[in-house]
């Protein structure tokens, strides 16, 4: 609330309104290697079959993944919790639980519809 | 009944003094000069409408994730997906990422053809991306890989067709931005706009993030 607040009067500057939103040449650069670098190296896990084994290899890049959207988050989107009060973070933590909710309940469910009401089973029972 | 409601009777007369509401001028809550509009409104507001993005995202990401293997005795990722061309698609949204980095560095030095030129160069990026993504989706259409022949072509088009609508139309806004700040400069309301555009790109490279890994890697993996 307080940072809200300071972050309010900050803005009466012109120009300079939204001095939390703003990254340096120096964060662009560490984003961008550190984004070509995690997009490499799953392309080359993929590619060339590095680790020989498909479900180690996708566990890996899903890892990779993860990191990227974070590095993006940081040195792009430039998030950090002090922004806007908190309120952003708390905004993408909000986000971020309902994708987890989508994703994990539509596989979940659709996994057990799917083994439990095949055709197969109806002839069967 | 009679006994509850005498006392509350009684009650209320002499209790409705102590209740009157403290006279305050109600116009002291507009701001009719707009003095007080920090600016960090719009950005939080925009940030808000990205984190809705990304719900629709989510389902479409769900969906794929359901029926992505439903190939119903048709093509599978891997007889489809050309690894390096989507390679050379992600590095075109990760140069456009960086690029619209620097449009925002010089707009802060206040440079105004500089911003304009990386806000090109952008734009050009956006458009290689965007290009690659239309070349990809006619061979697959012309290999008879269309939406309509499983529920996994169907999922696959939807998402990565919904990620490049969003693409085609951020290049849009990018255009009109580039004509806006030629016309009136970098004047504070067009630097609030190119702080949306800029979240919204970076958003969608982010997104990309997970189309390039979850539908294309993964689906060659299977």
């Amino acid at each position: 609330m307080s940072a809200a607040s300071k972050a309010g009067h900050d803005d009466h500057g012109h120009g300079h309104a939204d001095a939390g939103s703003h990254g340096t040449f120096k964060d662009y650069m560490t984003g961008f290697v550190l984004s070509v670098v995690l997009t490499a190296i799953p392309f080359i896990l993929v590619m060339g079959n590095v680790l020989g084994n498909d479900r180690i290899t996708g566990i890996v890049i899903m890892g990779f993944a993860v990191a990227q959207i974070v590095v993006h988050m940081i040195y792009f989107l430039h998030m950090n919790t002090k922004s806007e009060g908190g309120w952003t973070v708390l905004a993408l933590i909000f986000t971020l639980t309902l994708v987890i909710i989508t994703l994990a309940g539509s596989l979940w469910v659709m996994y057990h519809l799917n083994t439990n009401m095949m055709p197969q089973h109806m002839h069967m029972g | 009944m009679a006994t509850h409601a005498s006392p509350a009777m009684n009650f209320e007369p002499g209790r409705s003094p102590s209740v009157t509401i403290p006279q305050v001028d109600p116009t002291a809550f507009y701001d009719a000069k707009g003095e007080h509009h920090p600016e960090g409104s719009t950005m939080l507001g925009f940030w808000l409408y990205l984190m809705s993005d990304c719900l629709i995202f989510a389902a479409l990401f769900a969906t794929y994730a359901v029926v992505g293997r439903n190939y119903a005795a048709g093509p599978s990722p891997k007889d489809l997906f050309d690894l390096p061309l989507v390679a050379l698609n992600t590095s075109m949204l990760l140069f456009s990422s960086i690029t619209y980095g620097f449009a925002m560095l010089e707009m802060e030095k206040g440079d105004l053809s500089r911003v304009q030129i990386w806000l090109a160069v952008t734009g050009l990026f956006g458009l290689a991306f965007v290009g690659l993504e239309l070349y990809e989706f006619h061979h697959l259409i012309h290999e008879g890989a269309t939406p309509q022949r499983s529920a996994f072509l169907s999922a696959f088009f939807t998402l990565v067709g919904t990620h490049g609508l969003h693409v085609s139309l951020g290049i849009v806004w990018l255009v009109t931005l580039m004509a806006q700040v030629h016309k009136r400069g970098l004047v504070p309301e067009n630097k609030r706009r190119l702080l949306c555009l800029s979240m919204f790109w970076h958003f969608l490279d982010v997104i990309w993030i997970g189309v390039f890994t979850f539908v294309y890697l993964m689906g060659v993996l299977q």
